[in-house]
């Protein structure tokens, strides 16, 4: 009786992880399929207004990249503090906080990015968009700078020291380097996370139908888009809308794929 | 040198702490035009963007008051010049009223149908990965499992609604667009979030006390209940809350799903809507009170999910560690 | 004149109410080999971690009494629980190496491992720093085996290799004192054997002390023992009296095996 349970039990393990993957693959065959048979390069070429994707491609990604030029040195910066130089109530409680952070709505930042930013400059803009995601993007390099570097062995630090390293030497000479590839994995991460995101953007930077570089009026974003687009009646647009999702899908498994190539080639 | 790289990074990790607060500040600086008309009434009032009538007056007396009725409330109707005495408010008999109680509703409901359904599967995943699989499948499994989370929020906004949702509405009748539709794409979302929470939980039970199990001749399933579970059990509950937190928060794939009207459902497969849905569809147009009421749910939102995280982190997964 | 004094003096950790150490007082022969042995707890790596201030990483120690270190210069006792500086510990730890139980290879390449400490304390010139190099690795053993790859990681060394790499890196440095904790207990018998020679090499150029759990050893290279217990110095002499003709019946003890 006891081993009739114990299989029923395990079948139903091994069912759920069937599951699991069932979702992972029925979703990423739906993009596939759906993606591809509205895809052509010249979706590369052309702008939505010309029924392309470009500048939503490029505008994300120069969205992302400002958020990450802003977001990862102040993150990795607090992670070192915490880590290093935090002894006490102070840095546990910054911990905490960053960990709240990371799962707050991402909503709510676009609501307070709106009410800090867009509301006194007068209108979207592709900074307050990029500053939206910057926030949403520090607790996470926090967190991940914070735990790659609590795996440096204590006697590391102690040899740098011994040695008369003071302690920012050591942390930057010694620790940093042991902890790289875990924050550089972490960082690739944290960027492919923030390049997926929609809601922050909503109505920071919103998006546009054209090719643009000029960060003080609304930005393209090509999740932002595909809000749009999927919400628009025309077939023509909704077959759009998953091309871009197709677009969107693939790069961040692409860059997570190679975050996690990384760590496991220094391995 | 060694002090300017100290007051940086000390810095830096006070900006955590400013933002966090200037979060709170701003909403609750944006909601007060709306907390001040409404207050807690706004809790439960389901009427969003509606007319309602002041003063008690009906909607449909005409701008002409009778004499005969108005002569009670002030005495005097006519003034020197003989025009009619009224109050402007009288007037206009009716002003907008925003109320949060159905995107509360709808967020709490999604969030509660998330849960249910995904927490036996995520707890079966997890047991697979810590448990069943031997090393090499376990690794593979997890990192699926790693890459559906690693999947936007929008796409599964875009799957749910064009392949997941008609699947759903044929089964069980209703909207492709609804509470349950909604709950359950979200479901999904979180599925690998509190699978590998839990997995991390189960994994940090002692060897030894698995093995000493086992020793007097316990099943898989058995060490799993009396040992494993138990040693774990205040992670996993932690996972799990941590999982409901972020779960209140989701937007885009919600947004898709739930349908967006401002109507409490009758039933789990009509649509409503969620806060951040609300948010997401009207802060654009947005102004004066209606900006300031949208503000509001924001804080609410908030408030609600810092407090179900800081549980989670703080209770549980503190304890657990 | 012994290179370090040690003079009453007292430990406790922060948060703790006991001191881990109890009026120590003992010296530091110059050029000598000073072991510390004692039953796991008895306070020998603490006493050591006092000797070059490390435990200041962790603020909140009490420390009572003196640790006195000679000035070369001035041929006077400086104490070193009186450091407050930056710069002062810097220059005590350029003073009183220390070498870790766990091989701690920096992330660098081997040249730039040994040469660390030369580019802190200053020493620019690649001339200097490259003859320095290669004087600390050939005395420590290590020459011989790196000399083709010194520009590849020192993470590539094997556990002993890596171990004599440290010791290479704190000798470049030209310290007085060199402060080993229980050197070889990571190690293989063979390169056990290996670091031990080492040792007793180096104590022509610098004061050692080392502590260690294995009493033969303490025996084989040592010239003065300390026995600890418990926070307390029970006994200090020369090695062979200590293993000859302990004075104290707890020493006896211990080194017959009858506890530790």
């Amino acid at each position: 009786m006891r081993l009739l349970v114990n299989k029923i039990f395990l079948a139903l393990s091994i069912f759920s992880a069937m599951i699991g993957l069932a979702f992972l693959g029925w979703i990423l065959i739906t993009l596939f399929i759906k993606g591809l048979s509205s895809f052509h390069f010249s979706l590369f070429l052309n702008d939505l207004v010309n029924g392309g994707l470009r500048n939503l491609i490029i505008g994300q990604l120069i969205l992302t990249s400002l958020a990450s030029v802003i977001g990862i040195p102040l993150g990795m910066a607090a992670g070192i503090y915490i880590q290093e130089y935090g002894q006490g109530k102070y840095a546990e409680i910054i911990r905490d906080l960053s960990d709240i952070m990371m799962s707050a709505p991402s909503i709510v930042i676009g609501a307070f990015v709106y009410a800090v930013i867009v509301i006194p400059t007068g209108g979207t803009s592709g900074f307050a968009g990029a500053i939206a995601l910057a926030i949403m993007m520090i607790p996470v390099v926090i967190n991940t700078t914070d735990s790659m570097l609590s795996l440096v062995p204590r006697e590391l630090r102690e040899a740098g020291i011994a040695l008369g390293a003071s302690k920012y030497r050591v942390i930057l000479d010694i620790v940093i380097k042991a902890a790289k590839v875990g924050i550089m994995t972490g960082i690739l991460l944290a960027f492919a996370r923030i390049i997926g995101e929609t809601a922050p953007l909503l109505f920071t930077s919103e998006t546009s139908n054209y090719f643009s570089l000029d960060l003080t009026e609304s930005f393209p974003s090509l999740t932002v888009s595909i809000y749009d687009l999927a919400n628009e009646p025309e077939e023509s647009s909704r077959d759009l809308a998953w091309a871009a999702s197709f677009i969107l899908t693939s790069m961040v498994l692409l860059i997570n794929i190679a975050g996690r190539f990384i760590t496991r080639n220094k391995k | 040198m060694e002090k300017i790289f100290q007051k940086l990074s000390l810095s830096s990790a006070s900006l955590v702490f400013i933002i966090l607060i200037g979060i709170f500040i701003t909403l609750l600086n944006s909601s007060k035009l709306a907390i001040s008309e409404y207050g807690f009434d706004f809790l439960t009032n389901a009427d969003w963007n509606k007319e309602v009538p002041i003063n008690g007056m009906e909607k449909d007396i005409p701008t002409t008051m009778k004499m005969t009725d108005d002569a009670t409330s002030n005495g005097d109707i006519v003034d020197e010049d003989d025009e009619m005495i009224m109050d402007e408010d009288e007037v206009s008999a009716t002003k907008t009223v925003f109320g949060g109680l159905v995107p509360i509703v709808g967020t709490l409901l999604t969030t509660l149908i998330a849960i249910v359904f995904s927490l036996p599967i995520a707890m079966g995943i997890a047991v697979f990965l810590a448990e069943i699989a031997p090393k090499n499948i376990s690794n593979v499994v997890g990192m699926a499992i790693e890459l559906l989370a690693a999947i936007p929020s929008i796409i599964f906004g875009m799957w749910g609604l064009y392949y997941f949702a008609p699947i759903v509405a044929d089964l069980v009748g209703g909207y492709q667009v609804s509470l349950l539709t909604a709950g359950l794409v979200l479901g999904v979302m979180i599925l690998p979030f509190m699978a590998a929470i839990t997995r991390d939980s189960m994994n940090t039970t002692p060897a030894v006390l698995k093995e000493s199990a086992y020793a007097l001749g316990a099943t898989k399933f058995e060490v799993i209940k009396d040992v494993i579970f138990p040693y774990s059990k205040v992670g996993i509950i932690g996972s799990i809350i941590l999982a409901l937190g972020r779960a209140l928060g989701e937007t885009m794939a919600v947004a898709f799903l739930i349908g967006s009207i401002f109507v409490l459902p009758s039933a789990i497969n009509d649509p409503t809507i969620s806060i951040p849905v609300a948010m997401a569809n009207n802060f654009g147009e947005a102004s004066g009170l209606g900006e300031s009421a949208l503000f509001y749910l924001a804080l609410i939102l908030f408030v609600i999910s810092f407090g179900v995280i800081s549980l989670a982190k703080f209770y549980f997964l503190k304890k657990a560690n | 004149m012994p290179v370090m004094n040690i003079k009453k003096f007292s430990f406790t950790y922060p948060g703790v109410e006991h001191p881990s150490l109890n009026n120590i007082t003992l010296p530091i022969e110059k050029n000598k080999i000073t072991a510390l042995i004692g039953p796991s707890g008895c306070g020998k790596s603490t006493l050591l971690r006092s000797m070059n201030r490390i435990h200041d990483l962790y603020p909140g120690n009490k420390y009572d009494g003196r640790i006195e270190l000679l000035d070369f210069q001035t041929d006077k006792y400086n104490n070193i629980l009186d450091i407050k500086k930056e710069n002062e510990f810097i220059k005590l730890r350029q003073q009183v190496g220390m070498i870790f139980q766990k091989p701690t290879p920096f992330p660098m390449s081997i040249f730039d491992n040994v040469a660390y400490g030369l580019k802190i304390a200053g020493i620019k010139n690649k001339t200097e720093l490259a003859d320095r190099v290669e004087a600390s690795l050939k005395g420590s053993a290590l020459w011989q085996e790196v000399q083709d790859r010194l520009s590849k990681s020192a993470m590539g060394l094997s556990g002993g290799q890596q171990q004599r790499l440290c010791i290479a890196r704190a000798v470049a440095v030209k310290p007085e004192v060199l402060l080993f904790d229980e050197p070889t207990s990571a190690l293989d018998p063979i390169s056990t054997g290996a670091i031990e020679e080492l040792i007793v090499e180096l104590k022509k150029d610098v004061s050692i002390t080392i502590v260690t759990h294995n009493m033969q050893q303490a025996s084989r290279i040592s010239d003065y023992t300390a026995f600890m217990y418990l926070g307390d110095l029970i006994e200090y002499d020369k090695t062979e009296n200590i293993f000859l003709n302990p004075k104290e019946k707890r020493t006896e003890d211990y080194i017959t095996g009858r506890f530790g």
